[in-house]
């Protein structure tokens, strides 16, 4: 058994990594490539705490291998915050407490980021099915859909 | 070697040499298109050595194409693409909503309907869809390309008709003509991210009248596989899918449906759900198709 040569994109830049043929990206990107940012919860693809965008499309990457990142663009929550500092979502998460334990937060940030990518202005039941994928047990969800919903807002002010 | 592979063929005969090789040397081969089951399969369940083929860089599994008479849709296209595609959800609703069912936003990002079928779940969400339309599977095999129809595909839990050294291309689909459409429901206890306690898949034909002229039910969850029920689909024919007709077709599907009881439901209200979910799939469809 030999490991795989892949070449991919992470966060704009260019990463080259060996890995087993039957490796989960979550793996690789913890393990190997030392991005800690995003979170094994289940393993299993239910709860969403490993979420990243793979060529801006939202997927758990406990759910795909390592070997299919090859060639691709993968965006983690390391990805997210900008040179100057927080996004916008992260910033209104903190403002909004949207977490407490913050074992889904990266999850969560991600998967906010790849719904306003799409409809920029969702309205609660919209905002509640695109982030049924990620579980939290804190915060019973009231105050992330808010913090949700002030992102909207403040990336429209900025727009 | 008794080991992991992986490879990423880009084409139907590079793909089934990479199975053929594989079976010559006693290697298991595992087609892997969103992954979206076989990854917690190979941590669960079905652990050890295999060589992954991803199907999703083959190229005919990526077609979606239309003529007059037929659609073909490829294995390995995912569900939210599909989802996105306004003209296929128009001209295939059930079909689509089918795939849009199952699982949160991350896995329909992943997830495809030939691999929904592959895994040959009895709850699999598309499979009484796609009989429901009609659905024909290709499979590329090393002879050339088989068809087979949908509800000859899956032979029992978890086991189809495929061949190790061959793989599902994607389906044809007689494309709806005149005043036709589909509908799938399914049940679940909540209202997101759940497998389907029961389901049912309808597709019918009206004429200018509003009288049905062709239907097809299938229904899901409450067999080994999903069943066409050819009985639900004889009490539509010929009526105005009126209410009448709609508990018949009801009766029928109850009547048809072989479910176990497990912590998803039990025998009785699989039965009774199932009946209910088709009444109200077959009144979607219509309305959908009086709609045309």
């Amino acid at each position: 058994m030999s490991k795989v040569h892949v070449s991919t994109t992470i966060n704009g830049d260019v990463v080259e990594f060996l890995c087993e043929p039957h490796q989960s990206l979550l793996e690789v990107l913890r393990e190997d490539l030392g991005l800690t940012g995003t979170k094994e919860g289940c393993a299993t693809g239910d709860c969403g705490a490993c979420s990243v965008l793979v060529d801006g499309r939202l997927v758990c990457s406990c759910l795909m291998l390592g070997v299919e990142a090859d060639s691709v663009e993968l965006t983690t929550i390391e990805g997210i915050a900008g040179p100057d500092g927080l996004h916008v979502i992260q910033q209104k998460y903190l403002e909004h407490a949207a977490l407490q334990c913050g074992i889904c937060t990266p999850g969560f940030i991600v998967a906010t980021k790849a719904l306003l990518d799409k409809h920029s202005d969702p309205d609660e039941t919209t905002i509640r099915y695109w982030l049924a994928g990620n579980l939290c047990r804190c915060t019973g969800y009231d105050k992330i859909v808010r913090a949700v919903q002030a992102s909207a807002e403040a990336l429209a002010y900025e727009a | 070697m008794a080991g992991y592979a992986y490879l990423a063929p880009t084409n139907v005969d590079e793909a089934l040499g990479a199975l053929e090789e594989a079976a010559s040397v006693g290697q298991r081969a595992q087609m892997l298109a969103g992954g979206t089951d076989v990854l917690v399969q190979i941590r669960s369940v079905d652990k050890g050595p295999r060589t992954f083929v991803d199907v999703k860089h083959v190229e005919e599994a990526n077609a979606l194409s239309m003529t007059d008479d037929e659609l073909f849709i490829g294995a390995a296209i995912a569900s939210a693409v599909l989802n996105e595609n306004a003209r296929l959800k128009s001209i295939l609703p059930g079909l689509v909503e089918s795939a849009d069912l199952i699982g949160s936003t991350q896995i329909q990002g992943r997830a495809t309907i030939g691999g929904n079928l592959c895994n040959s779940s009895p709850a699999g969400d598309t499979i009484p869809a796609l009989i429901a339309c009609g659905a024909v599977c290709v499979i590329a095999s090393p002879n050339g390309n088989r068809e087979v129809a949908t509800e000859d595909f899956v032979t029992g839990v978890g086991t189809n008709v495929l061949e190790p050294t061959e793989f599902l291309v994607g389906f044809k689909i007689p494309r709806p003509k005149g005043k036709t459409s589909d509908a799938y429901l399914r049940f679940i206890p909540r209202t997101e991210m759940d497998i389907a306690v029961c389901g049912a898949g309808v597709a019918l034909t009206l004429d200018d009248d509003g009288t049905c002229t062709k239907a097809k039910v299938a229904i899901g969850a409450v067999a080994v596989t999903a069943l066409p029920v050819p009985e639900a689909a004889a009490a539509l024919v010929g009526t105005k899918v009126d209410d009448d007709a709609l508990h018949a077709a009801a009766a029928a599907s109850t009547a048809a449906a072989k479910p176990i009881d497990d912590k998803r439901g039990t025998v009785e209200f699989r039965k009774q759900v199932v009946g209910v979910l088709t009444r109200r799939a077959a009144a979607i469809a219509r309305d959908r198709a009086l709609a045309r």
